[in-house]
C-alpha cells in the first residue's frame, strides 16, 4: 500500500513538479544501474539533489531506489521524518554521536542484501553551494561489505543554486546531472572515495558552463 | 465588409476553416515526417538517429499548440505563460547571475505572470493592452534595476541588469504578444485569431524550413561566419524570398492584410525572424553552449526552438495592429 503510494507520488506528483521547476537534463542516462544492489554517488550542494537524482531513474525502479539520509535532520520525528522515510524511501543514518561499537552502516548494508539500490552523497553534508568538499569513507565500506555492488558516479549542477544551505527561497533553475560509468571495489578505503571523487570531478567537464558567483 | 466576418458555416468544430484546414496539412507532413523517421535509419543505418525523437517532438508540439488554438485564447495563454517560463528559466540557467540575485531572479519569473495576466486583465479593461506595451519594456526595466541597486553589490551590477532584463523582454514579452492575437475580436480576421497566431508560427517555421533546404542546395557563401557558420546567402535570401511569397499568396486567407500591406510584412516578417535566429545563436556562442537545455528530445531546449519567434512575434503584431487591426 504505502509502495503505491510513494511509487504513484513520485511519478505524478513529485517528478513533474521537479522537470517543471528544475529541468532535470541528463547526460548519460543509460549508464545509470537497472537493478540492484547498486550504489549512486553524487556530489552534494541541496536537499534537492535526492528529488533530482530519485527522478532520474524509470518508474518500475522507484521502490528499490533508497538515498541514504542524515537521521539529526531527516528523522527528527512528526510529519516531516514520514515523509522522508515513506515516500522519498530514506534510510536515516547516523552522523557522529553514535555509540562505539554501533554500526551506523547497518541498515545501507541491509538494503544491499535486499537488492536495493542506494543513493549517497559522499561529502557527509551539502557544504558551500556549488562546490565539492572532501568525501567520507562510508560508501567505501558499503562496497568492501558487498564486493557485487558497482558505485555509479553522478555529477550535479545547479541545485545548490535552487536552495543552497540555509536558504529559505527556492528559485527555479535548471539541473543537470552527468551520469559517469560505475566503479568496483579496489581494496582500500581512501583509494575507493579518492577514485570516486576524481571522477565526479572529470564528469563536471560534460555539463553546461555556470557561472554563479 | 462581409469577406471578413467569420459566418457560422465557416467553422468545423469550431474552429475556423482556415486553420483546420491548415491543421490537416500540418498533420499530413508529420505524418510524412514520421514515415521517412520510420524508413531512414533501416536504409542508412547511423545516419538519421535523430530524427526518431524529433519527429516524436513534432507530434507533441502541434498537439499541444494546436490543442491550445481549438480551446481559445485563455488555453493559448496558459501554455505560452508556461512557454515563456521555461525559456526564461534556461535563459537565466545559462547566463552568469550572481549569489546576490536569487530574489531578483524570483521576481523576473513573477513577471511571466503579471505579463499574461494583463492578456486575461483585457477583459476588464481594454487599457490593459496599453499597459502591457510599457509595463515589461519599462516598468519592468525600472522595478528590475532599482531592486538589484537596493540589494546592495556593485560588483557586476551592469551586465546582471542587462541579463534580466534582456531575458524577460525576450522570453516573456515577445512570446507574449503571440497569445495577445488570440485576442483579436474574430470579425476582424477572416480566420480569427486562431488564424493569425497559426499564420504567425507557420510562416516563421517555414522560413526556418526553407533556409535549411536552398542552404543545403545552393548554400555556397557564409553570411554570418562567426556565429552561424552553416547559414548562408543563399540560404537566407532564398527562404526569405520563399516565406515572402508564400506569406503574400496566404494572406488573405488567415489575415484581413491588403495586398500592399501583405507584401510589406512578408518582406519583414521573416528578416525578423532569420535576425532572432542568429541573435540566439550568438547568445548561445557566448555563453560556450550548443544547445538551451534538453527538454525538447531532438530539438534541445525551448529557447532553441522559439528563436526566430523571439524576433517575429512583436514585429508581425505590431504590423498588423497598424495595418488592418481596429482593436489594437
Amino acid at each position: 500500500m504505502l509502495q503505491t503510494i510513494r511509487r504513484y507520488g513520485l511519478m505524478l506528483i513529485v517528478r513533474p513538479i521537479a522537470r517543471l521547476l528544475f529541468g532535470l537534463d541528463v547526460i548519460g542516462a543509460d549508464k545509470l544501474p537497472k537493478d540492484g544492489p547498486a550504489i549512486v554517488a553524487a556530489n552534494h550542494n541541496s536537499h534537492v539533489d535526492t528529488i533530482v537524482l530519485l527522478c532520474l531513474f524509470p518508474a518500475k525502479l522507484l521502490h528499490k531506489i533508497r538515498p541514504v539520509a542524515a537521521a539529526d535532520h531527516f528523522d527528527k520525528g512528526g510529519f516531516g521524518s514520514w515523509f522522508s522515510k515513506n515516500i522519498i524511501g530514506i534510510i536515516p543514518i547516523k552522523r557522529g554521536g553514535a555509540s562505539r561499537g554501533e554500526d551506523v552502516l547497518l541498515a545501507a548494508k541491509e538494503a544491499l542484501t535486499r537488492g536495493e539500490i542506494l543513493v549517497v552523497f559522499p561529502e557527509g553534508s551539502r557544504g558551500e553551494p556549488e562546490e565539492m568538499t572532501r568525501f567520507k569513507t562510508g560508501v567505501a565500506r558499503l562496497v568492501e561489505f558487498h564486493p557485487a555492488t558497482t558505485v555509479t558516479p553522478v555529477y550535479l549542477q545547479g541545485a545548490g543554486r535552487s536552495l543552497p544551505k540555509d536558504a529559505k527561497l527556492l528559485v527555479p533553475f535548471n539541473t543537470t546531472a552527468v551520469v559517469g560509468d560505475p566503479l568496483t571495489w579496489n581494496g582500500s578505503h581512501h583509494g575507493f572515495v579518492d577514485e570516486l571523487r576524481a571522477r565526479i570531478e572529470a564528469l563536471k567537464a560534460q555539463a553546461p558552463p555556470m557561472r554563479w558567483e | 465588409m462581409s469577406g471578413l466576418t467569420v459566418s457560422d458555416d465557416d467553422f468545423i468544430l469550431n474552429i475556423p476553416e482556415p486553420v483546420f484546414l491548415g491543421f490537416l496539412g500540418v498533420l499530413a507532413l508529420l505524418l510524412v515526417g514520421t514515415i521517412a523517421a520510420l524508413i531512414l535509419p533501416r536504409a542508412q543505418p547511423g545516419k538519421w538517429t535523430d530524427l526518431g525523437p524529433r519527429m516524436r517532438s513534432w507530434w507533441v508540439i502541434v498537439i499541444l499548440v494546436g490543442g491550445a488554438l481549438v480551446l481559445g485564447w485563455q488555453a493559448t495563454a496558459i501554455l505560452f505563460a508556461l512557454i515563456s517560463f521555461l525559456a526564461l528559466k534556461e535563459f537565466l540557467t545559462l547566463a552568469p547571475t550572481r549569489k546576490e540575485d536569487r530574489l531578483i531572479v524570483l521576481l523576473a519569473y513573477l513577471s511571466v505572470f503579471v505579463n499574461y495576466g494583463l492578456i486575461f486583465a483585457e477583459s476588464l479593461f481594454q487599457d490593459s493592452y496599453q499597459i502591457y506595451l510599457v509595463f515589461l519594456p519599462v516598468y519592468g526595466f525600472l522595478i528590475s534595476a532599482a531592486a538589484m541597486a537596493w540589494i546592495g553589490r556593485t560588483e557586476g551590477y551592469l551586465p546582471t541588469v542587462g541579463i534580466i532584463h534582456w531575458g524577460m523582454v525576450v522570453c516573456v514579452y515577445n512570446i507574449g504578444y503571440i497569445a495577445f492575437l488570440m485576442r483579436v475580436p474574430d470579425a476582424e480576421a477572416p480566420a480569427g485569431g486562431a488564424g493569425l497566431v497559426f499564420f504567425l508560427i507557420f510562416i516563421t517555421q517555414l522560413n526556418d524550413v526553407a533556409q535549411y533546404c536552398w542552404g543545403k542546395a545552393l548554400g555556397r557563401t557564409k553570411i554570418t561566419p562567426s556565429v552561424s557558420p552553416n547559414k548562408t546567402w543563399e540560404g537566407a535570401v532564398g527562404g526569405w524570398l520563399t516565406t515572402a511569397v508564400v506569406f503574400y499568396f496566404l494572406a488573405p486567407v488567415f489575415t484581413p492584410l491588403s495586398p500592399l500591406h501583405a507584401a510589406i510584412m512578408g518582406v519583414i516578417v521573416p528578416m525578423a525572424g532569420f535576425f532572432g535566429d542568429i541573435t540566439m545563436s550568438a547568445i548561445k556562442r557566448d555563453l560556450g553552449v550548443k544547445d538551451t537545455s534538453r527538454l525538447i528530445p531532438g530539438h534541445g531546449g525551448v529557447l532553441d526552438r522559439l528563436d526566430s519567434l523571439t524576433f517575429a512575434a512583436p514585429v508581425y503584431f505590431h504590423l498588423l495592429a497598424y495595418f488592418a487591426i481596429e482593436r489594437f
